[in-house]
Order: structure tokens, then C-alpha cells, then sequence
């Protein structure tokens, strides 16, 4: 069974007197373990298809279905609930919370989902052990370099254990070597069976996916996928 | 999300902006502490002037002669000339009332004291032994005046505090004769100074019994007469059979006024009370301002954490959850502005206290209950606000803010 499952999504802004088809007749089907990079150029209408599968956006047409379940007619409140169980955000400029320690911002999304300190607590050092942050779990986010940085948000959004993480840009703001690195992570997690999806500007890591889309004027102009399997049929 | 955990986080995002926090508390501590510190200034002033009113005695009731002029012209008015004076003799008949416990006649005026060649003028009040007791005055050495015919008063003195050291210095007085007017007078008693009060300053005052007084002035009315009623649910009854026994005495006309200590006091209580209370009014609109400031910081912290909220939201909170967040922030803001405030207001009130010690500014209960459920519940209502305001955000656009 498919992950995700999009079927004539139509999603448009009003900008001024003109309507900007930021996507448009988009269907798609992602398998659960995938690993897809999103790529075109600005104003593609990747990032609102990134917003779109992680429920932050709504579509103005068509379904979406995820993990076999219509996700477009939620409530807000019960879209909330899915993001917090479902799906982990990896954001380009990493989005800590800077009054909070690395250990209380990997810590967010259980605490904001209500589970218990115990619990909590060793979820939190076996991810800062995982992802070798242990001696960096009391300092603030100023305190932490870029990568340890986009390390703590990834910490954060696998410390729910989702099935689905989009990441957006996630080297965009660090050098090539840290950049790296994080991919790695990234690809080891798609390598335990977490289904990633990646939007990036960088041919290079969008090359490193198994799957590539490129869109453009919010369509899917090409699918690795479908084309390969248009050469094998 | 857990509350103790909601708290943790108001908490934490209260004192991540130390600056902004710090000027809320703060100005939700001013207006608390204006009004703890207002009202006990109100009330203190009710209780002062209450207090010394009271210490003019107990249950008293004070007869003075004449009608005074409520109800306009009367024709009876126009008949009868002038009102009959009291009497020693009036005073007498009271002794007669049940529900009077004691009383005292008083004639008061000025006259000269001399001794040793030393003169000086002084105020005389004549009246009898109750006088003491009934005026709660304290004796420093000696005894009140005898208990004798009204009538037929021995010549004998109570002098005041300021009178004894000016006249005889270091030297004992009691027993010492003294000439008041042209009386040769024995000092029986000495008086405690007490300073400046409402009423009679004892510290300048002669006691003599009242017929020598009169004799002094030459004259044989009275200026009051001094009724001490049983207890206070006899005050009524007592001003009742004192009109009574007066209007008998003078040929059934009413023309003496009675006034009670007890309405009077009541009359001053409810007067500073309404001040008080108009006070607090005063002091509350700081506190509605104060509620407006953390309405607005609130509203800054939202604009100013938009990103965080984002993140939140694609995090998995709930709109409840971002509100309840933001509404606990306020309400900490407010409610530890009020703690301060009461505590500084107490502050306050005790410096007062410190300075004026005869100045019982307490702040009553019933303000500074007032005042911290005030402080609470605007903090709280102008919290809504902002945090309905955060809970609504739309994630996409907050999460572009960072």
C-alpha cells in the first residue's frame, strides 16, 4: 500500500488580481520506505507540496491520503495530532527554539504530545547518544554549531518515531562537509525504513535520492519513477 | 500537553524576555501596591479619627442646652424666649434614668491660676468625681475630685501635665494650694499628659467641683451635661429618658439637643469608609492599565515568538494547546505582578505605619482582596486575546518568520 496517495490536488493563491496555480492537477503515490528528493526551480510549487504532505496546507481540490486514510477533511486539531504521531520536519533554518536546551528541543514534540518525564527522558538520551550529541544536550542552540544544530532537529523530528519525514533544504545554510553528514543521518534513517522525502535547490543531494520529481509551474514535469518504468515497459 | 509542562513552558517563555517580563510584572505590582497602599491610607484615616473620637469615652450620650434649629420655623418657636439653661439640678434629676450607668455635669470656662507669684491663664471645667472616669481620663498622681453634695463642692483641684510643670518645676504639687480666680484651691490629683487629640487638651486643664465653677464664673448653668448610658444597645433608651426627664423639668418643652457619641461615630465611619472606597476606585483604574500592558506584551511575544509558534503547530499542537501556552504566560505575568505588589504595598503600608506611628494605616481586607483578584482576572482576561491570536496563526506563514 502506497504511503501517500495524491490525486488531482489543485492548491491556488490569490496574489492581487491574479490566481498563481501553485499546484495543479498533482497526483502522486509515494510507498512507504522511499527515499524522493523534490526538486525545480523558485516557485514550483515544491515547498507547497511539501506543506501540503506534512498538513500544514490545505488543498483547493482533490485528496490526499495518507497511510490509506483521507487526511483533507480532518479538523485542524485532529491534522495536529496526525503531524505529531506521522510526520517529522526537518526545516532549512532548523527551527530551535532558543530559550530551550538541545535535550528540551528534541524533547518538544513528546512534551507537546503529553507523554510521561520518564519516558521521555530516555527516548531523549538514547537519540542524543544516536545522534552524538551527548555532551551537548544542556547547551542552547547559539551554543551549537550548524550541523550539531540540524542534528538536534532531526533528533527532534524522529523522537516520535513518524514513518514520514519531509526535510526542506536541510544543507541549505551548511557547508558542504556538515551538509554531508547530515544527509548521511537523513539516509541511514530512510535506511531503517522511514520514508524521506527531501525539497532541494542541490543536484548533487537530489541526486543521491532513489527517486527524483522535478516539478515545475506546479506540476510534475518528471518522476524518476514513472520513467524508469516507462523504459522497462 | 501535560499542565505542569504548559506551566514549565510559560514559564521558561516568561523568562526568556527578561526585559519585557520584568516592565509587566512590574507595572501590575505598581497598580496592586497603589491600591493596598491607597486604602490603607483611606482606612487608616477612618480608624484615626474614629479611635480618638471613641477615646472621648463610652456610650456616651451629651446633652447640650438649646434646641438646635432642624425643622424650621415653628410657631411655638415664636412664643417661648429664649431656652431654659441646665442646671446642676437638670443634672441631678438624670440619676434618676435606668438606663443611665453615670454622669457628670459640666461648666467650662477660662480663668487665671497663680502660685508662688507665678500667673497663668488656663481653661477651668467644673463638673464632678464621674468626670474622670466618663472622660477616660488617666490620673498620674492623686485621686478625681470627692463625692459630695453638687451643690456644696470643697475647694479642690485636678490639674493638667503642662500646668504642674509650670507652675511648681521639679517641685511636688500635691496638696499644695493654689489660687484660681479668687478661690484658694487644694491639688488632689494630677493629670497624665496626653498630648494633642480631638477634644478637650488636658494638659492645660483645671478640674474644680462644679459649684465652684460656677461660683468662678459666676453664673449656674452648665455647658453639657455628660451621660454615660449602661451599655451600647442602651444608648437609645437612655437618650429617650434623658429627653424625657428634661422636657418634665422644663415645663414639657423640648429645648435641649441630644446627641449621641454612637451616631456620630457612625456618621464619620461611613463618611472616610465612602472615601476609602472612592480611593480604591482610583487606584483600581492603574490596575485595568496595568491589564492592558501585559494585553500588549502579550501581543508583542506573539509577534515576536511567530516562528516558534509555527513550529509548535508543525510540531503537532493543538490550537488548545498554544493557547492555554500563551494564556498561562499572562496569567503568571500578572499574578506575580501581584504578589509584588501586595508585598510592596505592605511595605508600604508598614514605612507609614513607621513614620506616623499614631497613623494605623492598615490596608483592609477586603481592598487587597480586591486588588489581587482585579490584578488576576484582567491579566487573565487580556490575555485572551493574544493567545487566541497566536492559537489562530497559520502555520505555513509563521514557520517563513523566523
Amino acid at each position: 500500500m502506497a504511503l501517500i496517495e495524491l490525486a488531482a490536488i489543485e492548491r491556488r493563491f490569490q496574489l492581487g488580481d491574479t490566481t498563481v496555480n501553485a499546484l495543479a492537477g498533482l497526483n502522486l503515490h509515494i510507498a512507504a520506505g522511499e527515499y524522493v528528493a523534490v526538486m525545480g526551480p523558485s516557485g514550483s510549487g515544491k515547498s507547497t507540496l511539501l506543506n501540503l504532505l506534512g498538513l500544514l496546507d490545505r488543498p483547493d481540490a482533490g485528496t490526499y491520503r495518507l497511510e490509506g486514510r483521507d487526511v483533507t477533511t480532518l479538523s485542524p486539531d485532529e491534522q495536529a495530532a496526525v503531524r505529531s504521531q506521522r510526520i517529522g520536519f526537518v526545516f532549512q533554518s532548523f527551527h530551535l527554539v532558543p530559550r530551550l536546551t538541545a535535550a528540551e528541543n528534541i524533547a518538544l514534540p513528546m512534551m507537546l504530545a503529553g507523554l510521561a518525564p520518564a519516558e521521555r527522558t530516555q527516548r531523549v538520551n538514547q537519540a542524543l547518544k544516536d545522534f552524538g550529541l551527548d555532551h551537548r544536550a544542556d547547551h542552547k542552540p547559539d551554543q551549537l554549531s550548524g550541523g550539531q544544530r540540524q542534528r538536534v532537529a532531526i533528533a527532534r523530528a524522529t523522537i516520535m518515531q513518524p514513518p514520514l519525514i519531509l526535510a526542506d533544504e536541510p544543507t541549505g545554510n551548511l557547508d558542504r562537509h556538515t551538509g554531508e553528514d547530515v544527509v548521511d543521518l537523513l539516509e541511514t534513517l530512510n535506511s531503517r525504513g522511514v520514508t524521506l522525502i527531501v525539497v532541494t535547490h542541490d543536484p548533487g543531494l537530489g541526486a543521491r535520492a532513489r527517486r527524483q520529481l522535478v516539478m515545475e509551474d506546479g506540476r510534475l514535469k518528471h518522476d524518476s519513477l514513472a520513467s524508469r518504468q516507462t523504459a522497462c515497459g | 500537553m501535560r499542565l505542569i509542562d504548559t506551566l514549565r513552558f510559560a514559564r521558561d517563555a516568561a523568562t526568556g524576555y527578561p526585559v519585557r517580563t520584568t516592565l509587566s510584572v512590574l507595572a501590575m505590582s505598581i497598580g496592586v501596591a497603589a491600591v493596598v497602599i491607597l486604602t490603607a491610607l483611606g482606612d487608616g484615616a477612618r480608624r484615626y479619627v474614629v479611635g480618638q473620637f471613641s477615646s472621648i469615652g463610652t456610650n456616651l450620650v451629651i446633652v447640650l442646652p438649646g434646641r438646635s434649629g432642624t425643622g424650621g420655623f415653628n410657631p411655638a418657636n415664636a412664643i417661648t424666649s429664649t431656652p431654659r439653661d441646665l442646671t446642676v439640678d437638670d443634672a441631678a434629676a438624670l440619676k434618676r434614668a435606668p438606663a443611665v450607668h453615670r454622669l457628670a455635669p459640666l461648666a467650662v470656662g477660662t480663668s487665671e491660676i497663680s502660685y508662688g507669684g507665678r500667673l497663668r491663664e488656663i481653661m477651668v471645667a467644673g463638673s464632678t468625681r464621674d468626670f474622670v472616669a466618663i472622660r477616660n481620663f488617666d490620673l498620674l498622681q492623686g485621686d478625681a475630685l470627692p463625692d459630695e453634695d453638687w451643690n456644696r463642692g470643697s475647694p479642690v483641684a485636678l490639674i493638667g501635665a503642662k500646668i504642674r510643670s509650670e507652675m511648681f518645676g521639679n517641685a511636688p504639687a500635691l496638696g499644695r494650694l493654689i489660687r484660681v480666680g479668687d478661690r484658694r484651691l487644694r491639688i488632689i490629683g494630677i493629670l497624665k499628659p496626653t498630648g494633642q487629640g480631638l477634644g478637650m487638651n488636658t494638659d492645660e486643664l483645671v478640674i474644680v467641683p462644679v459649684s465652684v465653677a460656677q461660683s468662678l464664673f459666676n453664673s449656674n448653668t452648665l455647658f453639657r451635661i455628660l451621660v454615660e448610658a449602661r451599655s451600647r444597645e442602651a444608648i437609645p433608651q437612655a437618650r429617650d429618658e434623658v429627653l424625657a426627664i428634661l422636657k418634665q423639668r422644663h415645663r414639657g418643652e423640648e429645648d435641649v439637643t441630644v446627641i449621641t457619641q454612637d451616631a456620630v461615630l457612625a456618621t464619620f465611619d461611613k463618611l472616610l469608609g465612602a472615601l476609602t472606597l472612592a480611593v480604591a476606585g482610583i487606584a483600581a483604574i492603574s490596575l485595568a492599565v496595568a491589564g492592558i500592558l501585559v494585553m500588549n506584551v502579550m501581543l508583542v511575544a506573539v509577534t515576536q515568538r511567530t516562528g516558534e509558534i509555527g513550529l509548535l503547530k508543525a510540531l503537532g499542537a493543538p490550537a488548545r494547546t498554544i493557547r492555554l501556552a500563551f494564556l498561562s504566560e499572562a496569567a503568571m505575568l500578572s499574578s506575580v505582578g501581584a504578589l509584588l505588589g501586595y508585598l510592596l504595598g505592605q511595605g508600604g503600608a508598614f514605612a507609614i505605619r513607621q513614620a506616623f506611628p499614631v497613623f494605623p494605616a492598615y490596608p483592609p481586607d477586603w481592598a487587597v482582596i480586591a486588588a489581587l483578584l482585579t490584578a488576576l482576572s484582567t491579566g487573565l482576561l487580556f490575555g485572551v486575546m493574544p493567545a487566541r491570536r497566536a492559537a489562530q496563526l497559520d502555520p505555513v506563514l509563521a514557520l517563513m518568520k523566523h
